[in-house]
């Protein structure tokens, strides 16, 4: 195995991970579900409130302007990051669901007509399937599902046969939270394009573990979250292309987000601002562009090495014991692994191996439909990130042992 | 036994572990061990349905006594379940809706019955609950 990083040094810049938990060291593998944050992050917060805080964009004061180059100089990082086009391009939201919500409620009330269909796939987390289903019953149109087969792959000739020129828009995710997998999101946008549809694609688990270029994807909307990428809880991020940013309604009315407001006509005002109404989130903002310094240091094409590197030796590990069936097995994953073992049950081994310090995840992932295409009840999924260590995944086979010992 | 006293017989055999790994194994014991509730009783009506796992509660009156049978799909929870049938069932409606449950508290498993796990548990113990006022009603 290549020591592409120096694993010792990154896990000092995250306070947390030198806690202990039920008189364990913590093994957090629950990254899928949050990350945790580095001390710069940490401080970036705490700065902001010692020495910046104030309101941004309207204010004439020296503390205002502060905040509000800072908010802006924020949203130019995260453009640089993802390689948008334009700033305006980046509209910051309370987080992934927030940002699908935003797109399925303007772009549904504009564009979306009786009979018009919306692709989504099996795989999805329900901010990716319910915002639509939402739009689609208010406007009579029609939710399409493509299917995967038993690895958790996106099938391509079935999502081909779902295309056609009802299609208005397709809801993809990159990576799947639950599974792993990696979509091959560049080719379900080509053919999409070809049909004159929109593609929204669901960034949440993508962005913290490979490199995000939305221009060269073309995607039509992009969306992730703060929290899993090492920022705050509460921002995330809407990317949408500026043509189609313009040509959508707003999401919701109140301050900043208007030129002029009279009780018989309001105008809206420019884009981003068209699509954050009221006083946002602020330090998150700012802390989230602390969070992609902090990625951009390390090297997104680093991270994505190593993390590889530990989900292979996870991989190979679990496979050694006994009953346990992985589910997801796509050619291509991020660093998520999801297992069930024969005769226990998820929640049973997660209660257990957390006695152990170890946070995993189990339930059904927020991915009801995915679980049911599976015939389980639920997975316990380990999710890892780039300060996890290869020891930490020892610990956790060992723990997993242990519990499945246990509940034999 | 009253509820209380039964509460109390389980808080005395908890304390002889030490270790929490110990008491889970005794959890998982009694989870394998009983059968907890008849096929036929497992419906979607008697159905509790917890994000992580759930759990079927059957109850009848007999002889004035409520007799409570339940079923979960994990096994930690079934264990926890067959402790809460010894200490419920086979009690009049007013006992059961007068009693004080401590014993879970007491023998170290409260985060089992925190409403974040979603497991069922929390919502049992208010049917159970429900059962008593019901069938008190009844009665």
């Amino acid at each position: 195995m290549t020591e592409t990083l120096d694993i010792a040094s990154i896990r000092k810049d995250f306070p947390i991970l030198s806690r202990e938990v039920n008189g364990h060291p913590l093994v957090y593998f629950d990254n899928g579900a949050s990350s945790q944050k580095p001390q710069q992050v940490i401080d970036t917060i705490s700065h902001y409130y010692q020495y910046e805080n104030s309101n941004i964009h309207r204010g004439i004061h020296t503390l205002s302007q502060e905040a509000t180059t800072a908010y802006e100089e924020a949203r130019k990082t995260i453009q640089k990051f993802i390689n948008a086009k334009h700033d305006h391009e980046i509209i910051f939201t309370k987080g992934t669901t927030d940002a699908i919500n935003l797109v399925a409620s303007s772009f549904g009330k504009k564009f979306l007509n009786e009979g018009d269909e919306i692709i989504i796939s099996t795989m999805e987390h329900h901010s990716n399937i319910v915002p639509w289903q939402i739009i689609c019953e208010e406007k009579g149109a029609i939710l399409k599902v493509v299917p995967i087969n038993d690895k958790g792959e996106f099938l391509v000739d079935e999502y081909e046969k779902l295309l056609s020129d009802k299609t208005k828009l397709v809801a993809v995710t990159h990576v799947s939270n639950t599974l792993g997998t990696i979509n091959p999101v560049k080719e379900i946008i080509a053919k999409a394009h070809q049909k004159e549809a929109l593609v929204l694609i669901d960034g949440a688990q993508a962005v913290p573990h490979t490199k995000v270029d939305v221009q060269e994807l073309d995607a039509d909307f992009y969306a992730f979250s703060g929290h899993k990428m090492f920022g705050p809880t509460g921002v995330g991020i809407l990317y949408g292309k500026e043509g189609l940013l313009n040509s959508l309604p707003p999401y919701q009315g109140g301050g900043d987000m208007i030129k002029t407001v009279t009780f018989e006509k309001t105008t809206y005002n420019d884009l981003p601002h068209k699509f954050e109404a009221g006083t946002p989130n602020i330090v998150g903002g700012i802390a989230l562009a602390t969070a992609v310094d902090y990625i951009n240091e390390i090297g997104i094409d680093k991270i994505e090495t190593y993390e590889h590197e530990l989900l292979n030796y996870a991989t190979e590990q679990i496979k050694q014991i006994e009953g346990v069936r992985i589910i997801g097995e796509a050619q291509k994953k991020a660093s998520v692994l999801s297992f069930v073992v024969d005769g226990t049950h998820p929640t049973d081994i997660g209660t257990i191996i957390d006695k152990l310090g170890i946070a995993i995840r189990t339930g059904h992932h927020c991915t009801e439909p995915l679980m049911n295409r599976f015939n389980i009840p639920g997975t316990a999924r380990a999710s890892f990130a780039f300060y996890n260590t290869f020891e930490e995944v020892d610990t956790f086979i060992n723990a997993l042992k242990r519990a499945v010992g246990m509940l034999l | 036994m009253t509820i209380k006293e039964i509460q109390e017989e389980i808080v005395d055999e908890f304390a002889l572990f030490d270790e929490w790994m110990d008491k889970y194994e005794h959890i998982i014991e009694l989870g394998k061990e009983l059968p907890l509730i008849d096929e036929k009783f497992k419906t979607e009506e008697n159905l509790i349905k917890g994000c992580q796992s759930r759990v079927w509660l059957h109850a009848e009156l007999i002889d004035g006594k409520i007799i409570f049978t339940a079923d979960s799909d994990a096994i930690i929870t079934k264990g926890i379940i067959a402790l809460m049938i010894r200490v419920f069932s086979n009690h009049s409606p007013k006992e059961i809706a007068e009693s004080d449950l401590f014993f879970i508290d007491q023998i170290g498993l409260r985060e089992h019955l925190s409403p974040t796990r979603s497991n069922g548990l929390v919502s049992m113990v208010k049917q159970i609950k429900m059962y008593s006022i019901a069938f008190q009603a009844k009665a």
